[in-house]
């Protein structure tokens, strides 16, 4: 932020970045040695991190799942990362076959490479821009064209408002997003919560202090809070494994383990 | 190698579901995609098949592993996938797995795609081979286990290698591609940086911390009138101009060392044809992410146009278009600048030179010649007094003045006089003329602190009229008495009855405050006399005359009035805190029977308490144990106001009455505290003194006021020798009532220095 609009971001490889980050923990090569050094160190505090990312991922499967069938044929993947492995366009069309994504992320490698990776999906489109500057989000063409059309949208925040901080009111980036959402809209969001394991949350955070995209945890009532205007979808806000898990067993013996916390909304 | 289980024992759940939806991947093996294959080892009918095993243990064995191939595959990264695409997977591996394992003949190749299936499918974590593996050896492969398990972690390696590759080829690219487009968007940025920098109508320079001057843009080289290369690698340091603004090269030390981001001044430059150029100068610090700093910029605007007009004005209006001396402006100016912050006891000195018959000159000799005369005899003085450091002015006509600063005496004031008169002593030539002018000089030498500007000056003009009076072509020193009685003379008596009513007189307070801790205990009453042509006058140049002619009583009466209303309305508004009232009461008002009967009325309809009040007599007031005085100044204790003896230590006081006057405090005379900065006099001694005094007052229960204190420094000696209270410029001068006002409002700050 207090980046003028016409003065280029950087891309500094030799930080760890969040999309690449994840991507490591998710087994993928889309990453640099920095990136790498940074997960390694976080899996040696917090050996269950690569466990809790699949966990995230497999929650962002079953909710894409569950919104399209639900009828929503339009998706708005804020932070998107780097989507080489389970990508939304390709899990939604599993059930919508006509579905639309734009997906969004401010990182520029990210962009660049989800660019390359889509650039053959006429249904697909990439946009860099910053959940922070959500005016200017909303405003780019392609998120306007998505939106424009009157057709529900789901908007997917899924592991990213825990790169906002407090000083960035994640609260009203929401709410500034669900007032441009059309009717029968939904939200899918997850989130890293200190609910968990509030022993790890200190020093997780520490390790992202450094980077570009420094992290906050927040608990479920914050998280809750986050779903102002939408009616949770049943049951709620849960640990993600506890989410429509994909049979009982899925859930696993210790869903708080996976600290993360997640819920999907239909727009009231 | 014929080695189906018998049909139909297989879990239909787990594989009979799967069907023919099991057509995934892109693999080019076709038989592997036989939608039984997977689950039955050995099918009929399938043209490799290889010789039946019917044995029962091989083919529990091989549920058992595919139950558990289904859990190795459904742990760990597998929740990430949808159930129904991991199902198949678990298929087509297990399938492949049999195949190699029992058809003839031996396929190593399946068991390397089935690797390679799982790394398709991001099964990439080294665990998922290990345990794999083992896996598969705990079947019973015929002597094919270690190839088969070879064959299988090599083709999971390979598949791992190759998407390895492929995806750092990818976020390689990405970057790259990346780093492109920023390298774009950073070169239009830095075309639009370099256009507004190059176009802008202000000079701008970027130099480094090291005062290394790295780029300016055009409007700084039309500036400079020098081209990039005059001005790129000089140092910041080069451009100091004797004219700078005192303070510019502190403020820029401080800015590179990073005590300040910016400064403004207004500033000279040379050009590189030599000419000065002069700029509202901007420099800004920028740092780095780290707050370290690394370059400065400079805005450069020219203002020589602007700043040359006013220097024109300046001059105009400060200097005497005849001779070029400084006017009265500029006299004005330099003397009230002394006044501001005088250092305690600087003393100052004042020559008013009047030529003698200059208006015969002009008279006969006609204006021309006149001025002639003017601009040489300003010539001589400059010639002469310049280089002593003093100041000369035409105050107007043939007025001269000579203004000594830090004058050391009245000694060189007095020098400085026989000066003017020495350079005037020869014939001055104009044309044919020899024009031999004398002059007057009235001389006054005095310490800063004791008068004013305006005071100063009438004085040393009415010193003046003295030595023409005496006979021209002479100097002649300041004198108080002469001084006073020259101002009566001359305006104060006659015009002072109708100045009462004009309302000509107003009243200053001087605070009194506590040497303890610095507070404003009291305020001293000053009237003062607007005089319509000599401006104002002080006490002490007209309270005398008015004792003599007896205008003493309507004015000492106005004086208290005033001055208890004033006090009254400081103490509705700020109630304890107001100040003491303290009024210097005559020695005419103490002897008048009246007296007491003003006081009463005064203090009733001003509604004053009377122990708010403070009158103040001079040791002449009571001269004797039978004075008539001393009755009524009980009289006046009785109402409950109190008295104290000011000035004291200045007439000849018999020590003995002091017990028997009524009085509660002693006001030191301020000539005891100057004369400790006086070099001609002891200092020791002068504290000794006032030491004793202090004492003195004490022995005798009085409050003890020191007069005249200028410092902090002696104000703190006064305080460790036990005195109470103190007054003087340290302290504060005297002030219009709404400044006491705020002064009382703000009583918590400590005293202005």
């Amino acid at each position: 932020m207090g980046r003028p609009n016409w003065v280029p971001a950087g891309t500094d490889l030799d930080k760890p970045n969040a999309a690449r980050v994840y991507d490591y923990y998710l087994g993928g090569s889309h990453n640099f040695e920095a990136d790498r050094e940074m997960a390694r160190r976080a899996i040696e505090l917090w050996p269950d991190l690569p466990a809790i990312m699949r966990s995230n991922r497999a929650f962002l499967r079953r909710a894409v799942q569950h919104v399209a069938e639900a009828g929503i044929s339009r998706f708005l993947d804020i932070g998107s990362g780097i989507p080489t492995f389970g990508a939304v366009h390709e899990m939604a069309r599993g059930i919508r076959p006509e579905a639309r994504v734009v997906y969004v992320d401010r990182d520029p490698v990210a962009v660049a490479h989800s660019r390359l990776l889509l650039a053959d999906d006429l249904l697909s489109e990439v946009v860099e821009a910053d959940l922070r500057s959500v005016e200017d989000l909303l405003a780019r063409p392609e998120v306007a064209e998505l939106l424009a059309a009157g057709e529900p949208v789901a908007v997917l925040l899924v592991a990213v408002l825990h790169f906002i901080t407090d000083d960035d009111e994640p609260a009203r980036l929401v709410s500034t997003l669900r007032d441009a959402l059309p009717p029968g809209s939904a939200l899918v969001l997850s989130h890293a919560s200190m609910e968990g394991r509030p022993d790890q949350a200190g020093p997780h955070q520490d390790l992202y202090r450094r980077t570009p995209t420094p992290l906050t945890m927040r608990g479920r009532d914050r998280i809750v809070e986050l779903f102002d205007g939408f009616d949770l979808v049943e049951p709620g806000v849960v640990y993600l494994p506890e989410w429509h898990p994909d049979n009982p067993e899925g859930i696993g013996p210790h869903p708080e383990r996976m600290s993360g916390m997640a819920g999907v909304g239909f727009l009231r | 190698m014929s080695t189906a289980p018998p049909e139909g024992t297989v879990p239909p759940e787990r594989h009979g579901r799967t069907g023919g939806r099991d057509r995934t991947g892109g693999h080019d093996s076709t038989d592997l995609h036989h939608p039984t294959l997977p689950t039955h080892p050995s099918h009929p009918g399938h043209p490799h098949q290889g010789r039946p095993d019917t044995r029962p243990d091989r083919y529990e064995s091989a549920t058992r592993f595919h139950e558990e191939w289904a859990r190795l595959l459904q742990a760990g990264h597998g929740v990430a996938i949808h159930p129904g695409i991991l199902r198949r997977l678990v298929s087509r591996t297990a399938g492949l797995l049999h195949r190699a394992q029992l058809e003839q003949p031996f396929r190593p190749d399946f068991a390397a795609e089935a690797g390679a299936l799982l790394v398709d499918a991001r099964f990439t974590d080294p665990a998922v081979l290990a345990r794999a593996v083992e896996l598969l050896q705990i079947q019973p492969l015929d002597g094919r286990g270690p190839a088969l398990c070879g064959a299988f972690a090599a083709g999971w390696a390979a598949a791992l290698r190759e998407r390895t590759l492929r995806e750092q080829e990818a976020i390689r690219l990405a970057a790259d591609t990346a780093r492109q487009e920023m390298e774009k968007a950073l070169r239009a940025s830095e075309a639009r940086f370099r256009a507004l920098f190059e176009s802008a109508a202000i000079g701008i320079g970027l130099g480094d911390v090291d005062g290394n001057i790295l780029a300016v843009n055009r409007a700084l080289q039309e500036l400079f009138g020098a081209r990039p290369e005059d001005l790129q690698g000089r140092r910041v340091g080069d451009l100091v101009h004797p004219e700078d603004t005192p303070g510019v090269w502190e403020a820029y030390e401080e800015l590179i060392s990073g005590k300040r981001d910016y400064f403004q001044f207004d500033k000279p430059y040379y050009r590189h044809d030599g000419e000065v150029v002069w700029t509202h100068l901007t420099v800004s610090l920028i740092r780095d992410d780290d707050g370290k700093p690394v370059y400065q910029v400079a805005m450069l605007e020219d203002i020589s146009d602007r700043y040359r007009l006013q220097e024109r004005l300046r001059h105009q209006a400060t200097h005497d278009p005849l001779t070029g001396l400084p006017n009265r402006v500029a006299f004005f100016e330099r003397l009230e600048k002394l006044f501001e912050e005088p250092e305690p006891g600087a003393r100052f000195g004042l020559c008013y030179v009047d030529l003698d018959g200059f208006k015969v000159v002009n008279d006969s000799l006609g204006h021309d010649t006149g001025d002639q005369l003017l601009a040489a005899v300003a010539g001589r003085l400059e010639a002469a007094l310049t280089p002593l450091g003093h100041l000369v002015a035409r105050l107007g006509g043939d007025e001269f003045v000579v203004l000594l600063e830090n004058c050391r005496g009245e000694q060189e004031a007095v020098a400085a006089a026989k000066t003017v008169l020495a350079a005037l002593a020869k014939p001055v030539l104009i044309g044919d003329h020899r024009l031999a002018v004398g002059a007057s000089v009235g001389v006054l030498e005095r310490r800063v602190a004791t008068t004013t500007p305006g005071a100063a000056v009438r004085a040393a003009d009415l010193t003046l009229y003295r030595a023409k009076e005496a006979g021209r072509g002479r100097w002649t020193l300041f004198d108080p008495t002469e001084n006073a009685r020259a101002v009566s003379r001359y305006t104060v008596s006659v015009r002072m009855p109708v100045a009462l009513d004009r309302g000509e007189f107003f009243i200053d307070y001087q605070p009194l405050c506590s040497l303890a801790d610095g507070s404003l205990v009291a305020v001293e009453a000053l009237v003062r006399w607007r005089h319509p042509e000599l401006g104002v006058l002080g006490p002490e140049e007209f309270i005398g005359i008015a004792e003599e002619t007896g205008l003493i009583m309507p004015l000492g009466r106005w004086v208290l009035e005033q001055a208890c209303t004033q006090a009254a309305a400081w103490v509705r508004e700020f109630g304890d805190a107001a100040p003491q009232l303290n009024v210097n009461l005559a020695v005419r008002q103490a002897r008048s029977a009246g007296l007491v009967g003003d006081l009463e009325r005064i203090l009733r309809s001003t509604g004053l308490s009377p122990d708010k009040l403070q009158l103040e007599i001079t040791e002449s007031t009571v001269v004797g144990p039978e004075d008539e005085a001393l009755k009524s100044l009980h009289a006046v204790v009785d109402l409950g106001v109190s008295l104290a003896v000011d000035d004291f230590g200045t007439g000849w006081s018999n020590l003995a009455y002091l017990r028997d006057l009524p009085v509660s405090g002693l006001k030191i005379a301020g000539s005891f505290v100057g004369d400790l900065h006086d070099p001609g006099k002891d200092t020791h001694l002068g504290w000794r003194i006032i030491s004793g005094l202090v004492s003195l007052a004490h022995s005798l229960g009085l409050t003890v006021t020191a007069e005249g204190v200028e410092n902090g420094a002696d104000a703190d000696r006064l305080r460790l020798m036990g005195c109470d209270w103190a007054q003087g410029w340290h302290f504060g001068r005297p002030a219009r009532p709404a400044d006491i006002a705020r002064r009382i409002a703000g009583s918590k700050l400590p005293p202005r220095p």
